[in-house]
């Protein structure tokens, strides 16, 4: 009689002393991935889709260039033609390379050969801009480049 | 005395996973976990123009010229094209005709020389002279060019994994994804024997008469 009665007795509640291991763990795997947002983005660039893309390894050896029109709060001062962001800054192709400088700067000697600089560019970007860059990119030997896109599926349709 | 003899009360850790949870969701939020994908390419060095000192002349045929105008039309060896068709020409041009090299509509080609490329491809294997030159025009959209070359960059691989197809039996793309040295070192011997030589020009105007002139024919 005894035993059956402590069989319906109901069940203890989960213990939940591990719930904090579960939850550090996932937040130093989150502290260890995360890579802060550096710069905020004063252009707008909806980047063009393509196939043959390749994946742009080692963040910290890249320099980013971006280009497209300034954002909506910033339009009525800087109008909306595409412009070049470098950093934090609005600035002219001109300044490429003492932007190109200050990232190598930065980098490790050894592996100042590796940088690349991605464009990122907006789709409706004419390439007056992006060549002017690429001019002032070759005028100081910083050749390797990645033109930033999205990646497209196995097309069907428009190009 | 019957103070400090008493234990210490433990801390209570219950509100540990309260403030763990919050860091959590702080570095959720601030997360960008956007993998940066592109079109890696190098670029050709700086060289000042010497007048006295012109770069050596390159045989007409084994250029495969793609012009692309303010209007985003496309001139490709002076016919107009549209996006679509840019692949399979490329290719076309790209493969060539070893056995016809008297073909004026595609590129000479040269015996390799290359120790390595003999070793895995035979002495009589023939290597195309072929270049891809792209010029565009300050106003030509930035979306074109991209497609360009993406195109372009398809019509490579296409040929180099029908090179592989042909040669050993797997695509150029499943050998150089491959873990094994042997077949790494067969990617780079197609990559060898089909390098992607894609030319860009300096920029200038391109006459849009000519891309007129080119569509009605």
């Amino acid at each position: 009689m005894k035993i059956r009665k402590d069989k319906k007795r109901t069940l203890p509640p989960v213990s939940t002393a591990s719930l904090p291991d579960i939850v550090f763990m996932l937040l130093f795997f989150f502290m260890v991935t995360t890579v802060m947002r550096e710069t905020s983005l004063k252009v707008v660039h909806v980047l063009p889709k393509a196939q043959e893309v390749a994946k742009l390894e080692r963040k910290s050896l890249v320099g980013y260039i971006h280009i497209g029109p300034p954002i909506k709060a910033l339009q009525s001062i800087y109008g909306t033609e595409p412009r070049v962001q470098l950093d934090d800054a609005f600035a002219t192709p001109k300044d490429i390379p003492s932007f190109v400088e200050k990232v190598k700067s930065e980098t490790n000697e050894a592996e100042v050969p590796l940088l690349t600089y991605s464009l990122k560019v907006d789709s409706e970007a004419k390439m007056g801009i992006v060549t002017d860059v690429k001019q002032e990119l070759r005028k100081v030997n910083a050749l390797k480049i990645n033109y930033s896109t999205g990646k497209k599926e196995k097309k069907k349709g428009r190009i | 005395m019957a103070r400090s003899k008493r234990e210490l009360q433990e801390i209570n850790a219950g509100s540990m996973a309260d403030i763990a949870f919050l860091l959590l969701i702080f570095f959720l939020v601030t997360t960008t976990m956007d993998t940066d994908t592109g079109l890696v390419r190098v670029l050709p060095p700086f060289v000042e123009e010497d007048p006295l000192d012109p770069p050596p002349p390159v045989n007409a045929r084994n250029v495969f010229v793609v012009l692309a105008n303010a209007n985003d039309n496309m001139l490709v060896e002076d016919e107009y094209m549209v996006i679509d068709d840019l692949k399979d020409a490329a290719k076309e041009f790209i493969i060539g005709s070893p056995s016809n090299p008297d073909d004026m509509r595609f590129p000479e080609f040269k015996k390799v020389e290359d120790p390595e490329l003999i070793q895995v491809f035979g002495a009589n294997q023939l290597i195309s002279k072929q270049i891809i030159s792209l010029q565009n025009d300050r106003g030509t959209s930035y979306d074109l060019y991209i497609q360009i070359q993406d195109q372009l960059a398809a019509a490579y691989r296409e040929v180099r994994d029908e090179v592989g197809m042909e040669k050993f039996g797997m695509t150029y793309t499943q050998l150089a994804a491959s873990n094994k040295e042997s077949d790494k070192d067969k990617a780079n011997a197609i990559k060898k024997l089909v390098p992607q030589r894609i030319s860009e020009a300096e920029p200038k105007d391109i006459d849009q008469a000519r891309v007129a002139a080119g569509r009605s024919n």
